[in-house]
């Protein structure tokens, strides 16, 4: 029995990994909810808005790079990232005008939305792969741990190493700083308060005089910022590859369904829930169930629920668990 | 008689593209375009009986079609015989174990009163459940698995006469639509109460989870390693090559042995599944024109209505679903026939489910015949798109220096022009015809 060493364990394998992801799937599901509450549909291109908002920001990452800019331990993504989020903001922006303007006019019905907004996933999907390519890129430069699993070692003495990479720590700030300024903003402010007030009730609001095209167009400047912070995160952490950014709709919608669509509060904590659950279940518990237990019952095969290629699965199972229980969501969404 | 000089007229620029393809580019594209057509039509036709029918919005199509694809395997493929007797009865065990785990639990919250007494038992049952069937089910598995891995290692199928019995792959077709049907009833059991949006993530959820099963069960059909070689109903070529009448017949049209031989497995084929496409064709459209279809309309233009007169919503819509899915199932099957191999890692959402999606709104929801000309239309589009953009990159990049970056990327990346010309496609006619080509009547 060593609960030291399994704690530490537990935190390198499970903790620190979780709370990175859910940092990323929260911000993701922060646009979709956000999307959601103001104009009232389930945006299915929002995978491939944060695939977009993380080219922009990949190819200036390598403009910085061929420049010779760079921000030291940092990666330089970072200094790109304001300008991925400038892209994303004009593609959103002309799309809503191009696109989503004329069904709003309409009072299109709402799953008319979602099939319009499957038209746009295809065509960013097309252009990201267009441009970008279908493959793999890492675009992470700098130092890559903050903590690594040798100076932690020497440093305790203990015999489980504990990794924090230089990512983990960014996603985390980065998420916290991102969900602090929202949450400003929406309660704040009185842009803010004017974009909750449409949200609640539309005609009251249009009563009151607030400009709907303006809530909209702020809605989506907004959204490209967290889709693409969301998308970035994500890209350092692990790799950017367009599909598998399609892929993240799933956890994404997940995390926005069980949190309440259209709860900002419920998009992070559907966020953590899905993250957590998602490595907890596919995580082989051999190594943290050898400290923490004592060596007759430590268990022999790797104490793996499920294969990792099931993480799919766990988010979807959590996902109808809660509907089935709670079908508005953790955090009571609203529902058109 | 203006609307049959129009639909006669759609379909007549179909067989022009088709049959133009085949002067311009080659009889072999031109078919190959013809038989995925057909699948391509069948899968709409089973959407638009969820969609325009029923109004369900059903994102999980890929599930089905890969559940498709997996019967024809389970069917056609000849037992591993070893494979069963190392683990065949464990694996059956186990999967019966967990079964009666599940119906147990349901047992439990059907009968017992809430409280906190059957949230432990229900736990406790799940859990334990799930370690007994982990139990039973991994060494099983892991012996099946040991089996001669590189060609098996997978439990095979039910056809005793091997490749020499290619007409199973025919009855794979029905039993791909009965599998399908069965796991759209399970999952409609549950998700169908949901919400609009609700559902679409869901069905989008269980058709990766179908994919990652799959992909993963070794034991079921080789995974990501794949199952090639299926046996099928059609003759094949090399036989044709070889045999007498068949080459003077070849000879007489004035055609060389091996496009002969390719061309008529491949009108074999078409011949097949045009016959599948009418039958479900004139089904679908006795549903639609009976009172069950003027219900299930009437179900999607006003539930509350519907509610009032009577009418079980829910369990039309179970039954509906259902009945689309198997279709795709059927459609799933005959692809997995014609590409002769089951390729789990090849099914990807875009292809499989979205793409139908524009088929079937392109087309026309709401209308079986719409649907149908979505398919044709759509599939064509998605195969010429490519060398249609390679064209176009080409035209514009023709000032360009060779070798210079630019054009270099510029032409490598049409091919990925197909996504934006089928997003762009599904937005205009959303846009100025969005009823489709051939609206609902």
């Amino acid at each position: 029995m060593d609960l030291l060493n399994a704690f530490v364990a537990l935190s390198n394998f499970v903790l620190i990994p979780a709370i990175a992801y859910g940092s990323q799937l929260a911000l993701g599901a922060l646009g979709v909810t956000l999307i959601y509450g103001i104009l009232r549909f389930s945006n299915f291109a929002h995978g491939d808005t944060m695939a977009f908002g993380t080219m922009v920001t990949i190819l200036f990452t390598w403009l910085f790079q061929s420049w010779g800019i760079s921000l030291g331990p940092l990666p330089t993504a970072l200094l790109a990232l304001p300008f991925g989020i400038l892209g994303c903001m004009a593609l959103l922006l002309f799309t809503d005008r191009v696109v989503y303007k004329f069904y709003r006019e309409q009072k299109a019905k709402p799953v008319i939305l979602v099939i319009v907004s499957l038209g746009v996933m295809f065509i960013m999907n097309g252009l990201v792969r267009f441009i970008i390519g279908p493959d793999d890129q890492r675009f992470a430069d700098g130092e890559r741990f903050i903590v690594s699993v040798r100076t932690f070692k020497e440093m305790t003495g203990l015999e489980e190493g504990l990794a924090i990479k230089t990512t983990q720590g960014i996603t985390v700030i980065t998420a916290v700083i991102v969900v602090a300024a929202l949450f400003w903003f929406l309660n704040r402010t009185r842009t803010g308060k004017s974009m909750r007030a449409y949200s609640d009730n539309e005609d009251l609001a249009l009563l009151s005089g607030i400009n709907p095209e303006r809530v909209v167009m702020i809605t989506w400047m907004i959204v490209a910022a967290l889709a693409t912070v969301a998308g970035v995160l994500y890209g350092l952490d692990k790799s950017f590859k367009p599909f598998t950014y399609f892929q993240l709709l799933l956890p994404i919608f997940a995390s926005a369904i069980v949190g309440g669509l259209g709860s900002p509060l419920g998009a992070i904590a559907g966020g953590f829930t899905i993250a957590f659950s998602e490595v907890m279940v596919t995580y082989a518990w051999k190594k943290v169930a050898g400290y923490a237990l004592p060596e007759s019952l430590a268990p022999d095969g790797l104490a793996q629920l499920l294969s990792t290629d099931y993480k799919f699965a766990v988010s979807f199972v959590i996902l109808l668990i809660v509907l089935l229980f709670r079908p508005t969501g953790l955090f009571a969404g609203k529902s058109v | 008689m203006n609307e049959t000089v129009k639909n006669t007229a759609l379909f007549a620029l179909v067989a022009v593209l088709i049959i133009g393809t085949g002067f311009l580019q080659s009889w072999n594209s031109a078919l190959f375009i013809l038989n995925f057509g057909l699948i391509s039509a069948i899968m709409a036709l089973g959407v638009n009986l969820q969609w325009g029918f029923a109004g369900l919005f059903n994102v999980g199509i890929m599930g089905f079609v890969a559940l498709g694809g997996l019967a024809t395997v389970l069917v056609s493929m000849p037992p591993t015989t070893d494979a069963w007797a190392a683990g065949g009865g464990g694996v059956i065990v186990a999967l019966l174990m967990g079964a009666a785990t599940i119906v147990v639990t349901a047992l439990v919250i059907k009968r017992m009163p809430a409280g906190w007494l059957r949230t432990v038992i229900v736990l406790a049952l799940l859990i334990g459940g799930f370690f007994v069937y982990r139990w039973l089910f991994d060494p099983a598995v892991a012996r099946i698995e040991a089996v001669n891995p590189a060609s098996t290692g997978y439990l095979g199928g039910i056809n005793p006469g091997g490749a020499a019995w290619g007409w199973m792959t025919l009855v794979a077709w029905p039993v791909g639509g009965l599998l399908a049907a069965g796991v759209a009833w399970i999952i409609g059991k549950t998700a169908l109460g949901l919400r609009s949006d609700y559902l679409a993530i869901a069905t989008l959820g269980i058709a990766e989870i179908i994919i990652a099963v799959m992909k993963n069960e070794d034991w079921l059909s080789r995974g990501v390693k794949n199952v090639i070689g299926l046996p099928r109903p059609a003759p094949y070529e090399i036989e044709l090559q070889s045999d007498p009448a068949f080459l003077e017949r070849a000879a007489s049209l004035g055609m060389d042995p091996v496009t002969a031989s390719t061309i008529w497995v491949k009108l074999v084929y078409a011949g097949l599944f045009a016959v599948v496409l009418v039958i479900l064709f004139v089904l679908a459209q006795r549903a639609l024109h009976s009172p069950w279809g003027r219900m299930m309309r009437a179900i999607r233009d006003n539930e509350n209505a519907s509610e009032a007169m009577g009418k079980d919503v829910t369990a039309r819509h179970l039954q509906v679903f259902i009945l689309g899915s198997a279709i795709c199932g059927i459609a799933g099957a005959m692809m997995t026939t014609l590409d002769g191999q089951l390729t789990p890692g090849t099914y990807q959402p875009l292809r499989f489910t979205f793409l139908i999606w524009v088929m079937v709104i392109v087309g026309g929801s709401g209308n079986n015949l719409g649907a149908v000309l979505g398919g044709f239309l759509i599939w064509f589009l998605w195969v010429q798109v490519e060398p249609m953009g390679l064209l176009l990159m080409q035209a514009i990049t023709s000032g360009m220096t060779d070798g210079s970056p630019l054009k270099v990327h510029l032409i490598e990346s049409a091919a990925h022009m197909r996504l934006l010309t089928m997003g762009l496609v599904l937005l205009l006619v959303l846009r100025f015809s969005p009823r489709g080509l051939i609206p609902e009547r």
